[in-house]
């Protein structure tokens, strides 16, 4: 036998198989079914295992995606789900509306031969494997650091904050203004592009860490962010989108002119295609124009769609210049969505009654590119024409959410009324206040909020390392020298970058009469001292070295 | 959710509700609201807000029973939950230094005007508070009004009690009470709104009224409150509910508010068969 040959490279690309565009122009299933378990498996064994995995770089949340490819390729689910949940607490939901073509799946070397690999749905696969299991592994949560973080707002950045915190041993709550968690994920994305019970499931697993969920509840108005400084050592603001965009031509006030995100959370969030058996009420209109060329324009046509209307989108530039998702673009234009391009709307004219009842637009034509690098469009003059409708929805993007800035003198707001944070760290300009996701950027994506939120949970972390974390452990009521060791390991492996950085900590007995401050080093020696009350002898035995890292004092104080 | 403590019919089709919401309560200014679910199936909409106690976690809710969900919340008992109770939104009504201020509430309004008359009252201004409705037995909280007005005047529709008709009589009442009114709020239904306004306007009396279009959210996301005020348009939710009455476009507010009417009738006529079907049904053996 011979050595067996360099295996020849595999570019075909399994196809996810989707409800026919025949069967799901009517109905609210979702339109894409996922792989089957083999399948999975032969699209993840032709991946090539890099050295120096571009796919990583490039993904906001810096999955190990050679990782758990490997793992589904050998058919191990359990430990994929596991590769991904290391550094992706939302797997179910980033399979699915990532733009992985814009990110991971860009980078990755097959791209130039055509034959990327699928890492969206291959996550998307593991993620599904496991809730068709009906119970999440739980990871070990680290002893509680007795440090409190509110997250403001449960969507995809907040969800993020809290489970990356969760498993540092923080206490997190989190506080949404709905009555339902997930954010754009429960309001916005439809149910066939994002099914409601996979949301709930993510949102499960975070109660199953231990995140406390509060619904209902308005930050900056319920209670003022100062208030809840008062109470959490720090706070991440995830508040999201705020008022939608219009584009102040007249008749925008006619009824039947609704905002994507009235659109949408009519729909999705208040079960408007039910009605009336739920009770939020949804018009079933015959001709819908949808303004805009984003995801959310494709959303609210195929949302339109289904409601039974004949679905258009007016987009101001051409098909090559929209800003969606192009797997998005093929679902619309597969289900019959009519694209009306180098369009833009100057008046909505109305009947009697104040319903919209025609678009007047313009054509338009491309000129010279603008400061996006797209090509601007340019009306054409005297081509005015009238187009019936009796709904339009406007999805041409909103500001973000006014309720903190509004509410919160001191934090730094920009110009189009967003929270100013720190690109790197999320940080803002109040002490102990982080923000990220569309509050800081405007609209954006769910994986852009998710890697905002990941980036701030660490330098929150940082935040909360650096300051003398009281532990509780119940294990060292005996006050064991070992058991002291093994927790004081255990700070170090959570706190700071990779426990290189000293972490400071105290430590509380478990009656809580004593104080004991102590501070690990590199060496892993505790150095230890106490603040005000007297520590127990058997604490004093361990000291290699001694001094206090709060009186600053050598020896015992 | 949140508990009612307490549920009555105040006078018919008008329902005051107890419910216990500490969080709401201790932050509630005049002129807020909550936003309302009456079941998990439930439609999110906004009521005013018509009294509060901090220190017992209460606020106190006065609507009007109109349609499918304000049926469902007339439904509820003392011991039932809401799904869903989450404030206070919206701006606080400027209670100020104005002199004289006439509160004029009608309907539901009658309700959500006590604590601003009460505050502008404890303020130091003079209060006149101006009743109005249909009819004499569709008057309530008239004693807990004597206390925070001056002058409490009445107008009823039918002249059983007070002023017979509506609130465009105001200025007639207004040259009887020998003292200038620095400032009119108004607290009702949109046709009780726009009447005082112009009612107000050629005197050129600050008028402010508190809108109340549809709304979802209340927070600012999904734009369908908006109103149009002074040739600019303006979300309800957060940038009101109060408003110059004299800058709204009030044709467009009505329009706006009757969007759903018809979903409205369905489910009101469809839900009520079905009960009195269902009825029938279990009645036969």
């Amino acid at each position: 036998m011979t050595e067996p040959q360099k295996k020849k490279l595999d570019l075909n690309r399994r196809e996810m198989p989707k409800q026919s565009p025949e069967v799901r122009r009517f109905n609210f299933s979702e339109v894409a079914l996922g792989y089957p378990a083999d399948m999975a498996m032969a699209e993840a064994s032709r991946c090539l295992q890099c050295k120096k995995p571009l796919c990583v770089n490039n993904c906001p949340v810096e999955i190990n995606i050679p990782g758990f490819v490997k793992l589904i390729g050998e058919g191990d689910f359990p430990g994929a789900i596991r590769v991904l949940k290391e550094k992706n607490l939302l797997p179910a939901v980033c399979g699915r509306v990532c733009p992985q073509e814009e990110q991971c799946e860009k980078t990755c070397v097959l791209v130039k031969k055509g034959g990327q690999i699928a890492i969206g749905r291959l996550e998307r696969f593991a993620a599904d494997w496991e809730a068709s299991q009906g119970k999440a592994a739980v990871p070990d949560i680290p002893p509680a650091t007795g440090r409190k973080v509110a997250v403001v707002g449960g969507g995809p950045a907040g969800l993020t904050v809290a489970g990356d915190l969760i498993l540092r041993g923080h206490a997190v709550t989190i506080f949404e203004a709905l009555h339902k968690l997930g954010g754009v994920l429960t309001y916005g994305i439809p149910e066939f592009r994002l099914p409601k019970a996979i949301v709930g499931w993510e949102v499960e697993y975070l109660k199953t860490l231990g995140v406390e969920l509060i619904t209902d509840y308005v930050v900056g108005k319920t209670r003022t962010l100062a208030d809840i400084l008062k109470e959490y050592d720090a706070v991440f603001i995830g508040a999201g989108a705020g008022l939608p965009w219009f584009m102040n031509i007249p008749g925008e006030n006619l009824n039947g002119v609704y905002s994507a995100n009235e659109y949408l959370t009519r729909m999705n969030l208040m079960k408007g295609f039910l009605f009336p058996e739920y009770d939020t009420p949804i018009k079933r209109h015959r001709k819908v124009a949808v303004v805009g060329g984003g995801n959310v324009a494709m959303d609210c046509a195929r949302t339109a769609l289904r409601l039974g209307a004949d679905s258009k989108i007016i987009y101001r530039r051409s098909r090559q210049e929209l800003p969606a998702r192009l797997e998005e673009v093929e679902n619309a234009e597969e289900e019959g969505i009519v694209f009306e391009f180098l369009t833009l709307p100057i008046r909505y004219i109305g009947d009697e009654r104040g319903w919209v009842r025609q678009i007047e637009y313009l054509k338009m034509q491309l000129g010279e590119p603008d400061a996006s690098g797209r090509r601007s469009p340019v009306p054409i003059e005297g081509s005015e024409t009238l187009m019936d409708v009796d709904a339009v929805v406007c999805a041409i993007g909103n500001s973000p959410n006014p309720m903190i800035p509004a509410t919160t003198p001191g934090l730094q707001i920009g110009k189009k009324g967003n929270i100013v944070a720190d690109e790197a760290t999320g940080k803002t300009s109040m002490d102990r206040v982080w923000a990220g996701g569309d509050v800081v950027t405007g609209a954006a994506t769910v994986i852009l909020a998710m890697g905002a939120g990941r980036k701030a949970a660490r330098s929150i972390h940082e935040y909360l390392s650096s300051l003398l974390l009281p532990i509780r452990f119940s294990a060292f009521r005996n006050g064991s020298i070992s058991s002291l060791r093994e927790a004081a390991r255990c700070r170090m492996r959570s706190g700071g970058r990779g426990g290189r950085k000293p972490a400071i900590f105290c430590l509380t007995l478990g009656s809580a009469r004593y104080d004991t401050i102590g501070r690990v080093h590199e060496s892993q020696h505790i150095i230890y001292g106490h603040h005000g009350k007297t520590a127990p002898p058997k604490i004093r035995v361990i000291t290699e070295s001694g001094g206090c890292c709060v009186c600053r004092k050598s020896g015992f104080c | 959710m949140a508990k009612i403590l307490t549920k009555q019919a105040v006078v018919p089709n008008i329902h005051s509700m107890v419910v216990e919401a500490p969080a709401v309560a201790a932050q509630i200014q005049p002129g807020q609201f909550v936003i309302v679910r009456a079941d998990d199936d439930g439609e999110r909409i906004p009521l005013s807000v018509s009294d509060w106690d901090a220190a017992a976690g209460t606020i106190t809710l006065i609507f009007m029973e109109v349609g499918g969900t304000t049926g469902k919340l007339a439904a509820l008992k003392a011991g039932d939950d809401l799904a869903t109770v989450v404030g206070p939104l919206g701006i606080p009504t400027e209670i100020g230094d104005f002199g004289t201020v006439m509160c004029i509430g009608g309907c539901y309004g009658i309700g959500s005007i006590y604590p601003i008359a009460r505050a502008l009252k404890a303020r130091g201004n003079k209060v006149i508070t101006v009743m109005e409705s249909r009819s004499s037995f569709l008057l309530y909280w008239e004693d807990r009004f004597k206390k925070v007005s001056d002058t409490l005047i009445v107008i009823t529709r039918d002249g059983t009690k007070g002023y017979r008709g509506h609130v465009s009589r105001a200025p007639e009442i207004m040259k009887t009470l020998g003292r200038p009114v620095h400032r009119i709020i108004v607290n009702g239904c949109t046709y009780l709104l726009k009447r005082a306004s112009d009612m107000s306007r050629p005197y050129e009396m600050k008028t402010i009224v508190s809108l109340n279009p549809i709304m979802i959210d209340g927070t600012g996301m999904c734009g369908v409150c908006r109103v149009t005020v002074g040739k600019e348009t303006k979300f309800a939710c957060v940038h009101g509910p109060d408003f110059d009455g004299h800058l709204v476009d009030w044709e467009e507010l009505l329009q706006r508010r009757k969007t759903y009417i018809v979903e409205e009738e369905i489910v009101v006529t469809a839900s009520r068969c079905e009960d009195h079907h269902a009825a029938i049904r279990e009645q036969r053996p």
